[in-house]
């Protein structure tokens, strides 16, 4: 089981993906809104979504797992 | 103009309300101090730590951490300063500083708003109007079209009979938020549909148009100061050619290795129209420059700039003080000596808590910061050791300015100074402005904005990848 982590502490402004979805490396996940800054976070290998560990509105912090994969 | 000089003069300002946050709060409030005014700091709940809170005369939290319930709300912001009798308020820059209708609430609760006029701030800040403005009186500037419609195939019309490449900008926009360049017919679909989402997002307003793009160029800047009657100054130039995605990293007064008759004829005629129309109180006009095309008019920012302290140091004029009694009305030649001098070279580095290889924001406590101190280098900031860098705010921790007789030796103590500047528990950016302070284009002056693009920690620094 591998986790994506926030790159950034941050607000979690939008989820790209949903538990089932088939991703790729550079598939995008989830946006983070920082300092008046949106940072796309994106898949850096292939794998299926097992499910989110965080929801829209979320406040993460750099290194916070935000996405699981099966 | 719309007030009289007696209304101005009989009322001298006493207490400023400063709606911001950080380093420019800090900065007004010295200002204020200086001048014998007193000082209110408002705060959100996740600033009561910062520093310069100490300092102020009275304090106020107008709500929490999201700038939307804070810096950015009027109401709060007003009722603060009817709280503490304040009889001004200074909006510093970001946040309300370009709010027209912010700065008529404040005109109409009876209070001076430390700016220009309100009109001018409507007028200049919307860029398509500001450009007919300066085409007016003749300003060079690059071919652009009228604010666009949303139908795709007339847009691709209009860059087609414009020609490419095209820079695409939201009309209301600002700090380089939004705009996206167009190099062929094919591209203008999907920039139109992203900068559109941008603006929207950004400014609450959709409004784009196009500007021929200027590849390469230089960004210079004139500062002015003006009074309530039509006098207007000019304070020379800044270069602030050094930027990343958009955001000025390194500014610096006077722009190097131009020729300084051109530069004075620009000023001179700025100046001029500036005077014309009435202009009041600050301002600073943008200029993109090419040894091809000259100077050719980009924008008008009706505020007090970040970069202004590289300004202060070459001229020995206080700005913001100055700002302070312009809008009091005080008249130009009370406030600025008869003959305004450049001496020497000043240097500022916009200090990011930022990943210096990635450019993410980095946020989180401030386990060490130690300003450095030398000859010549001036420091400002509104955090200290132990305080939180939100992920709410800009991620402005510091600006470093360095002021030498030359511009080498003014380069030389800004790059000793970042070198002993220490701040753990967020990254930072002065491992990118040493590299940038240390490559051999930016040494000779031979910048523009695509240069910050260019340097980077890992191709600059081999031996640590």
């Amino acid at each position: 089981m591998s986790t994506v982590s926030s790159p950034l502490s941050g607000r979690v402004i939008a989820l790209s993906v949903q538990a089932g979805d088939a991703v790729q490396p550079g598939t995008p996940l989830l946006v983070v809104e920082s300092m008046k800054m949106e940072i796309p976070v994106e898949a850096e290998t292939s794998g299926v979504v097992a499910r989110l560990l965080v929801a829209e509105g979320d406040e993460v912090t750099e290194g916070q797992a935000v996405v699981e994969f099966q | 103009m719309s007030r009289s000089i007696d209304a101005l003069t009989a009322k001298p300002i006493r207490r400023i309300l400063v709606a911001n946050r950080g380093a420019v709060a800090a900065r007004v409030i010295r200002a204020a101090h200086q001048l014998g005014i007193e000082a209110v700091a408002v705060y959100s709940s996740a600033d009561s730590d910062l520093p310069y809170l100490r300092d102020a005369d009275a304090i106020v939290c107008i709500g929490d951490a999201p700038a939307v319930a804070s810096y950015l709300n009027q109401d709060a912001v007003l009722q603060a300063a009817s709280d503490t009798g304040a009889d001004a308020i200074h909006p510093g820059y970001g946040f309300l500083s370009e709010n027209a209708a912010f700065a008529e609430k404040v005109e109409a609760a009876g209070l001076c708003f430390i700016g220009p006029s309100a009109r001018w701030i409507r007028e200049l800040g919307h860029k398509t109007a500001a450009r007919e403005l300066m085409r007016e009186h003749h300003m060079p500037m690059t071919r652009s079209s009228e604010v666009l419609g949303d139908d795709v195939d007339i847009i691709t019309k209009i860059a087609c009979d414009m020609g490419f490449p095209l820079l695409l900008k939201p009309a209301n926009g600002g700090g380089g938020i939004g705009m996206l360049p167009v190099r062929s017919a094919d591209q203008v679909a999907s920039a139109w549909k992203q900068a559109k989402s941008i603006a929207t997002k950004a400014f609450g307003a959709a409004e784009l148009y196009f500007e021929t793009l200027i590849d390469e160029p230089r960004h210079i800047e004139f500062q002015f100061l003006a009074d309530r009657y039509g006098q207007v100054r000019c304070l020379f130039e800044r270069d602030c050619s050094i930027q990343r995605r958009n955001q000025k990293v390194i500014e610096e007064a006077p722009a190097p290795g131009l020729s300084r008759n051109e530069v004075d004829v620009m000023a001179e005629r700025l100046e001029g129209i500036l005077s014309r129309i009435g202009y009041d109180v600050i301002g600073t006009v943008e200029m993109l420059y090419t040894p091809a095309t000259g100077f050719t008019f980009l924008e008008v920012n009706t505020r007090l700039q970040v970069e202004h302290a590289v300004t202060e140091e070459v001229t020995g004029i206080d700005i913001v003080s100055a700002q302070i009694r312009l809008a009091a009305g005080e008249k130009i030649d009370a406030v600025l000596p008869a003959r305004i001098e450049c001496h020497g070279h000043a240097v500022e580095a916009r200090i990011y808590a930022e990943d210096p290889v990635r450019f993410f924001p980095s946020a989180g406590m401030l386990e060490t910061f130690t300003l450095p101190v030398g000859e010549g280098l001036r420091v400002e900031t509104g955090y200290a050791a132990g305080c939180r860098v939100s992920s709410h705010y800009d991620p402005m921790l510091a600006k470093v300015i360095a002021h030498g007789p030359d511009r080498a030796t003014a380069i030389a103590r800004l790059s000793m100074a970042l070198d002993r500047f220490k701040v753990s528990g967020v990254k930072t950016n002065i491992p990118y402005v040493q590299c940038v302070l240390a490559d051999a284009d930016f040494a000779e002056g031979r910048i523009n904005t695509r240069l910050g693009a260019t340097v980077s920690v890992r191709s600059a620094t081999p031996t640590l990848a």
